[in-house]
């Protein structure tokens, strides 16, 4: 018997790097997904996002596993997408157990020359958009009666963040607020809600040449580097610097451990509560 | 010589309650102000916000305790309104030393009747206004190169859960929003800090409409008085404080103002200064 | 001697200090006093075995005396170990005699070792503690006590550290001054009904002679792996460099009168409503992002 065995679970974010990782896990201990992802780039963000081959990705392999999954791409900003990819996966599976908002986006933008525009789209996808998700899956979850775990992927960066962040800290620390919020609210209905604050994870977010820039001016005196491995190596020292554990990131099966273990019923009185996993980076 | 003799500050949500006390006691202590509010309802708040008529009290007390005021109409939600005033402000008095984002909107709505609609709406005045506000005086600061203080009004409702989730959402980001500008500012030496105010009595909860609130939340007819409601206010709130008073008057968030606005507090950055009566650690 | 005292912002109020010979301690009590408070101080003036740095001597707490009386304030002055609750109460005793109140408790008597968990013993663990922890306690109940009985509230301020935020390889510090925060929180909570407030200050770098002394400036060339420095100045300026990249303002430590700009606020009556707050005086050091 898996640990959320029988359990359906929706997950924002879904079509590559923690999002399918999370996908996977919970589909290896016997959940149902329901998977949605914008898969195309966002105005205003430089870095690439997902792509629909990349959705059609987690399918095969939660599929390979054994798994059942519906897959849908839903922009988080827009509510309609969400509540008719939900309806789909509520169609195949029943009403979800499990919401996991692991969408998110990062422009890496310093603050005085950040445009409104950034702002707002970093808001729109990180904070307004989880609330969008929560709304869409909270009808069917209170109706269904048999509680459910809500899990927001926060950022470390909540705890120090620095340059080229602020408005990616203020939506990963507004979840926060909204956590607090929600889990008083939906405590007697048997919904907890809980935070993971990862630290940086290896995929396509970090993986780019968007964040290699910011390497590259952090330890490279801005020249470019001259391979992907080379960049790579480079974000590894200096990141590793910022952890407890001297490593330079984590893989997003660490943070799906999480995220399975608030989303079973081993953590059933677990709710309101902030999990770093993140190499002690919030603490040092 | 004044606490804050010579600095400038910009404030916004000032023609009313905790925004002209700031303005009152900045001036008081000798410095000018540049303020701004709505001066008009929000449709989705729950109580009415202030008047034109309150801005120019606000003016006519900042001079009488010897400050000079440029105070206008604006939106914080409209950016080129904010530069506008920002515009007229440094006009009139040359530089901005300290910003104090104050203007704030409250709904009372639990996640049940919260529509997304009315989630972004309070996020528009409360987490994008405060964008709004310090973005174009934190550009001045870096090319004045004279250091300054930032003050984003938080709440404790960042603390206790509350069943409000966009005002929770909003006031718990305006914390890191501080903490990273303030990592990001800390070389030009621009202070960034914010202030977690507990329960405080102004216009916001001292109006009819929210008395309504209170009884109902009390289960009890309406009261007949402000002076009624105010008791059974005190009554209900003070249990959730450390100290036994059911608010704090909006000078006790003043003072902490005028210590972060002043060199007093010069190496204070990134701090969130709680004036709650001990409501969020009770 | 008149004219501050009539106006100033603790004008009237008793404030007990510990730790008041030098640095920090000695900070405060010149500054409140210069805003009209009288002060009750002591210090242990000798060194303690398991402490990094020399402690003070009873000839710097003459010269917190010449100064506080410089700033128009009285004070009773006394050589006293915060570890012994008899000679707390001694002083204590002698204060209320002089003065007839306490309106303000400030414990700021520490000691540091500088051993990581693999060099410290559980007896150097205890020892720090001793100080830090159940120092604090002893010079806090009797105060509390008495502002109870005397009903007219207080302001009580303990001393933690930015280390409470910032991991340390210093787990005794670590341990004793992040209790000091909860030991605030529970004080508040339980005191609230009495009108008396409870709240830590967490400084980062301060320098003071606890880190301007040459015992620690060989801790400083050891740790950046160089020969000794020649002069003070040379290792104050090793230091300045070495503490700033850890903070978010361009500086290596502020001066010991930041912290007691927030004494004197958290003392007065301006900050009437705060109490369970953990106010950082540290230029950004706990929120510093890599």
């Amino acid at each position: 018997m898996g640990r959320v065995e029988g359990k359906v679970a929706f997950i924002t974010g879904a079509a590559r790097g923690q999002g399918r990782s999370h996908a996977v896990r919970l589909a290896e201990e016997g959940a149902s997904i329901i998977a949605v992802d914008i898969c195309h780039d966002v105005d205003l963000i430089a870095m690439p996002l997902a792509t629909r081959e990349d959705l059609e990705e987690t399918v095969r392999e939660v599929e390979a596993i054994g798994g059942r999954i519906v897959a849908r791409e839903a922009d988080v900003r827009d509510s309609a997408q969400l509540e008719a990819a939900l309806a789909d996966g509520i169609a195949a599976f029943g009403p979800p157990d499990i919401v996991v908002t692991s969408a998110g986006v990062v422009p890496f933008v310093p603050f005085p020359t950040m445009s409104e525009a950034t702002w707002r789209t970093t808001i729109d996808v990180n904070l307004t958009g989880v609330y969008r998700t929560v709304k869409a899956a909270l009808p069917s979850m209170v109706e269904a009666g048999k509680g459910g775990s809500i899990v927001f992927i926060s950022s470390g960066i909540v705890f120090r963040g620095g340059g080229l962040v602020v408005d990616y800290a203020s939506s990963k620390a507004g979840v926060v607020g909204l956590m607090r919020s929600l889990a008083l609210e939906l405590g007697p209905h048997g919904i907890r809600v809980n935070t993971i604050f990862p630290t940086n994870v290896l995929t396509k977010m970090l993986d780019n040449e968007v964040f290699g820039a910011v390497v590259s001016n952090a330890v490279n005196e801005g020249r470019p580097f001259e391979s992907r491995e080379q960049r790579v190596e480079a974000m590894r020292g200096m990141l590793a610097a910022r952890n407890m554990i001297p490593l330079g990131w984590i893989e997003p099966k660490d943070i799906s451990e999480g995220v399975l273990f608030l989303a079973s019923d081993e953590a059933r009185y677990i709710t309101s509560e902030s999990l770093r996993i993140d190499l002690g980076f919030g603490g040092k | 010589m004044g606490r804050v003799e010579g600095k400038v500050a910009f404030i916004t949500g000032a023609a009313r309650g905790q925004g002209r006390s700031h303005a009152v006691k900045l001036a008081s202590e000798g410095a000018d102000i540049i303020a701004l509010d709505i001066c008009e309802d929000l449709p989705f708040a729950h109580s009415p916000h202030a008047t034109p008529e309150d801005l120019q009290e606000t003016v006519r007390l900042v001079e009488a305790a010897g400050g000079r005021i440029v105070a206008r109409k604006a939106d914080v939600r409209k950016r080129d309104e904010v530069d506008a005033v920002i515009a007229e402000g440094l006009e009139a008095f040359g530089k901005i030393d300290v910003v104090i984002a104050n203007a704030a909107a409250i709904q009372y709505k639990n996640v049940f009747d919260l529509s997304v609609e009315d989630f972004e709406a309070t996020l528009d005045v409360n987490l994008h206004g405060v964008f709004n506000t310090v973005q174009t005086p934190v550009r001045h600061m870096i090319e004045r190169n004279e250091g300054g203080s930032i003050i984003l009004i938080s709440s404790g409702i960042a603390y206790k859960a509350t069943p409000a989730p966009d005002y929770s959402a909003a006031k718990t980001a305006l914390i890191t929003f501080a903490r990273a500008l303030a990592n990001e500012l800390g070389p030009n030496r621009i202070r960034v800090n914010t202030i977690e105010p507990g329960y405080v009595l102004s216009p916001a909860n001292d109006n009819p409409k929210y008395a309504e609130r209170t009884a109902r939340l009390l289960g009890r007819e309406p009261f007949a008085t402000p002076e009624e409601h105010r008791e059974a206010l005190w009554e209900q709130l003070k249990p959730r404080n450390m100290l036994p008073v059911g608010w704090v008057e909006p000078e006790a968030i003043s003072n902490a103002i005028l210590w972060l606005a002043s060199d007093e507090s010069r190496y204070v950055t990134s701090e969130e200064l709680k004036v709650d009566a001990g409501f969020a650690d009770k």
